[in-house]
């Protein structure tokens, strides 16, 4: 790493790891006291931006557009609320073993495969396995056949409408339309409490940091290049002698898992998950998420999925019916006039600051305006 | 127990009367106009059965002013005369009203209305008055004009399964001329025939059922069939005919569904067209494509809340209007999506399928800002309302068969534009080498602004189309427009011929495996055909071609 890279990622880690919690320790009249609820916040954001960073390396760096990523949020998310659930116990409103919509239901038995899921050690696992599988099978199928471009997008399109169709349906024993929610504790501490929220927010930023290293050091590898290559042109790639589908179905599989670990992280900060997360609209917004920060930059899909949703709880609590439109705006101006998002814009102007500041000390800038008539 | 003797005690007095409407005896008659007039409501129930049992019109009429409440006592109690009322007038510093007695209609002379005891006629009057005067409505409809109303009529009668109504509907069946009508008459008399007591007419009445393929008689003839009490000969000939109408029900229903399919599949083909030219032309997904269907389905509501508001009388055609404005409405956004936006990224496909979805989440918010999030009533016009019945049980909807026919006139025409006209030429040229006819002196941005136009047109007409068969509201585009995705990318870019194809295989699947999987696991199971199918055809069924494909 270059040094003031070094310095701003580490200071940015140092911040969101150390200083926010801490500052939501400090007793409620201290005057750095940071609110339970905007940490909590916090912690959702952080938790949209591991997606992003794993939908940035799958679009940004190997040019793949899935429209579809609400699936793998939604399989991690699923995976840790049906562990969450059956912490809930007996605690329920029903009071029985089985989860409350299940008695509503009038399903008598769990079914086989909630099973597993009392297991912490097998939720964790299949948090990162299940999207890692579905992702793999869902990936091999497309890359296989050469399926690219807006097909594939198209194709993730549907892949999301019809999970968000089955994830609906109540005999699939999902909880239907309301999802999972009313969870009590997680790992045995109880969801209330401040102080799991900032332990669970503190494992989200942990998380983000490696993830962000991860996507980093993919990038840098000779197999982040060869990404590159892909997305410039995947014909010359090919020809070149690499096997782009392999390379493209394992950025994209690390993206699902990444998509995963962020609905496992979200759940029991949020405290519900239902299809409505997952469907054809949240799986688009996470794409604006990554073009408004700046595709292809993992700093910027960071910060394009912190600011959007900051944005978004701010206008939806403020101007309800704004939203929609501004976040069509938001995706036609970013695509119209800030192709490379607000990071590109950036670094942008810091190259020009940098070629002005650089100049050698006899060179006369040459004067532009009206002044220069003699 | 009263009232019920009472029924029963009517009822056997009415049974030899069936079917054939015997006049009333003077002194039955007498007695029941005697028990009307008193006070005891079973007697008075009791009377307006044997009076409404003869079936007779004039004794219908009177039961109907016993409704309405024209009816009126004079006289002594136990020894009163039954009038009918007719016209009051006040001559004198009094009311006075003209009388007439019951059934004959005979002038009885005026009386001050003072002097008369109204017989009115309580709740538990008119509910046994009202079948009745149902019925007679019923028997009356078999001689409206209206073949529907008459074969509407039969059906009903058939259900009703009333012995008396026999004689009625074999006059009927005798001067009946449309053939549906005289069909729903068979199987009515049919039914009623299978209720009765002669042997040899309910074994003929069973295997005309049969014939018929009537599936409202499947639950008669069931019981026939497991009646022990019935003879075996009936009991067979029921076995047999229920078997036949089995048969039939099983064959009706793959037609059916074979015509779902076929009106899914041109409801895909209206949607997928103009977005499979666009993609063809410019390798862009308009992600839009839905929300110019909702603008196309608006306009409709626009125009139909028009023509309610201006020209009341003509709303029925306010469809014909509705369809050049939707196209023309859609194609108008269009042109300007196309030129505002779509055009500063042409080449790069992902950022303009991003930059669409942006327009498509404006326009769908700006409706319902405008119109309202609640679904606006577009009512279906008279003539698009019912249907064409072309077997028994089986009416194909109107509105189904317009759609088939528009999609199939939209396919002609777009054949047309692309391959008989100028137009077509300019455009095929700049789909297969936008370069090289750029050289040619062809106007690429023009042709790319024309076509986006026809393709956003057809969607307004999807639009439009739509509001016949399903609810519109803002989010209208959203629920068929990642299907018509599916086309597109099925169908691939090379000719509309893969289009077509697409949009009947994926239509004809999706309601084939419909009644199997339930429509939410069918949507599935397509998702996975599709991504099978790309398998072996990984650019549709029609790929582009040559050097441009690789762009």
């Amino acid at each position: 790493m270059r040094k003031p890279e070094l310095l701003a990622v580490g200071l940015v880690a140092l911040v969101l790891l150390v200083a926010l919690p801490v500052c939501n320790a400090l007793p409620p009249d201290s005057s750095l006291h940071l609110p339970d609820f905007t940490l909590n916040l916090f912690g959702k954001f952080l938790a949209y931006a591991i997606l992003a960073l794993g939908l940035d390396l799958l679009w940004g760096y190997a040019g793949v557009l899935s429209l579809g990523h609400g699936v793998f949020f939604g399989l991690g998310a699923y995976a840790m609320g049906m562990h969450l659930m059956l912490e809930i116990g007996a605690k329920s409103v029903y009071q029985s073993a089985l989860p409350d919509f299940m008695v509503w239901n009038r399903v008598t038995e769990l079914p086989l495969f909630w099973k597993p899921f009392y297991s912490g050690a097998f939720t964790l696992a299949a948090i990162v396995l299940v999207p890692a599988v579905f992702g793999f099978l869902f990936g091999f199928l497309a890359f296989r056949s050469r399926i690219r471009g807006v097909y594939f997008s198209i194709i993730t399109q549907a892949l999301a409408l019809s999970a968000w169709l089955v994830f609906n349906r109540n005999e699939m024993n999902l909880g239907g339309t309301n999802g999972l929610a009313d969870f009590k504790t997680i790992f045995g501490y109880p969801l209330h409490h401040a102080a799991t929220q900032r332990g669970l927010y503190t494992a989200t930023a942990l998380v983000l940091v490696v993830a962000y290293l991860l996507c980093r050091w993919i990038t840098r590898s000779r197999a982040g290049k060869v990404l590159i290559a892909i997305r410039d042109s995947e014909t010359r790639a090919l020809f070149s002698g690499y096997s782009p589908a392999r390379y493209k179905l394992f950025v994209f599989v690390v993206s699902a898992v990444l998509a995963g670990v962020a609905g496992a992280l979200y759940v029991p900060q949020v405290g519900i998950i239902t299809p409505a997360r997952i469907g054809v609209l949240p799986s688009i917004e996470m794409v604006v998420w990554v073009a408004a920060g700046g595709r292809g930059t993992l700093v910027g899909a960071v910060a394009g999925a912190v600011g959007v949703n900051w944005m978004q709880s701010w206008l939806t609590t403020s101007y309800p019916d704004l939203w929609l439109l501004f976040l069509g705006g938001l995706f036609m101006g970013v695509v119209l006039f800030f192709p490379d998002g607000v990071a590109g814009a950036v670094v942008g102007a810091a190259g020009r600051l940098r070629a002005l500041v650089r100049r050698r000390p006899g060179e006369v800038l040459t004067p532009v305006g009206p002044e220069t008539t003699p | 127990m009263r009232p019920l003797l009472c029924v029963l005690f009517v009822a056997w007095l009415a049974a030899p009367a069936a079917g054939q409407a015997a006049p009333l005896s003077a002194a039955d008659r007498e007695r029941a106009l005697q028990a009307l007039a008193g006070d005891d409501g079973d007697r008075r129930e009791a009377a307006v059965t044997v009076l409404g049992g003869t079936g007779d019109p004039k004794w219908l009429a009177f039961l109907m002013a016993l409704r309405d409440g024209h009816v009126y006592a004079r006289g002594q109690e136990g020894a009163t005369e039954v009038l009918v009322g007719t016209a009051t007038s006040t001559p004198g510093d009094q009311p006075v009203i003209e009388l007439r007695s019951p059934y004959d209609g005979a002038a009885r002379g005026r009386a001050p209305l003072a002097s008369l005891k109204e017989v009115a006629a309580d709740r538990r009057l008119r509910v046994a008055i009202k079948p009745f005067l149902d019925a007679d409505e019923t028997r009356l409809q078999l001689a409206d004009p209206d073949p529907a109303v008459r074969r509407g009529a039969a059906i009903k009668l058939g259900n009703q399964a009333d012995a008396r109504s026999a004689s009625v509907i074999e006059t009927a069946l005798a001067r009946e001329g449309d053939g549906w009508v005289r069909h729903a008459l068979a199987e009515a008399l049919a039914l009623i025939r299978l209720g009765g007591a002669d042997l040899p007419a309910r074994l003929d009445a069973a295997r005309a059922l049969g014939g018929l393929h009537s599936t409202t008689a499947l639950p008669a003839l069931r019981a026939v069939a497991r009646d022990p009490a019935a003879p075996s000969a009936l009991r067979t000939a029921a076995e047999r005919a229920t078997g036949q109408i089995e048969r039939w029900a099983m064959l009706t229903a793959a037609v059916e569904t074979l015509f779902q399919g076929a009106s899914l599949a041109s409801i895909l083909l209206l949607m997928a067209l103009g977005l499979a030219i666009v993609f063809g032309l410019m390798g862009v997904i308009n992600m839009a494509h839905g929300e110019l269907m909702a603008l196309g389905a608006y306009a409709t509501f626009v125009v139909q809340n028009t023509f309610r508001a201006a020209w009341p009388g003509a709303v029925d055609y306010y469809f014909l209007v509705a369809l050049p404005v939707s196209f023309v409405v859609a194609a108008a956004v269009g042109v300007i999506l196309e030129r505002g936006v779509i055009r500063r990224l042409y080449g790069r496909p992902l950022e303009t399928l991003l930059l669409t979805w942006g327009a498509s989440l404006i326009i769908q918010q700006a409706l319902r800002l405008w119109f309202g999030a609640a679904n606006v009533d577009v009512a279906a016009p008279r003539w698009l309302s019912g249907g064409v019945p072309v077997m028994v049980n089986l009416t194909l909807p109107y509105n189904r068969v317009f759609i088939i026919a528009l999609a199939t006139l939209a396919v002609a025409g777009m054949y047309w534009l692309l391959f008989r006209t100028n137009a077509g030429l300019r455009i095929r040229a700049v789909t297969q080498n936008r370069g090289m006819a750029g050289c040619l002196g062809v106007r690429a941005g023009r042709v790319d602004a024309a076509t986006f136009a026809v393709g956003a047109g057809l969607a307004g007409l999807a639009g439009c189309a739509l509001t016949q068969i399903g609810n519109v509201g803002p989010s209208l585009g959203q629920n068929y427009i990642v299907d018509s995705f599916m086309v597109v990318v099925t169908g691939g870019v090379g000719k509309l011929a893969g289009t077509i194809l697409a949009a009947a295989g994926i239509g004809g699947l999706s309601k084939g495996i419909e009644p199997a999987l339930g429509a939410v696991f069918a949507k599935v199971a397509i998702l996975v055909a599709v991504m099978l199918f790309l398998q072996r055809r990984p650019a549709g069924l029609f790929a582009a071609r040559g050097r441009s494909a690789e762009a």
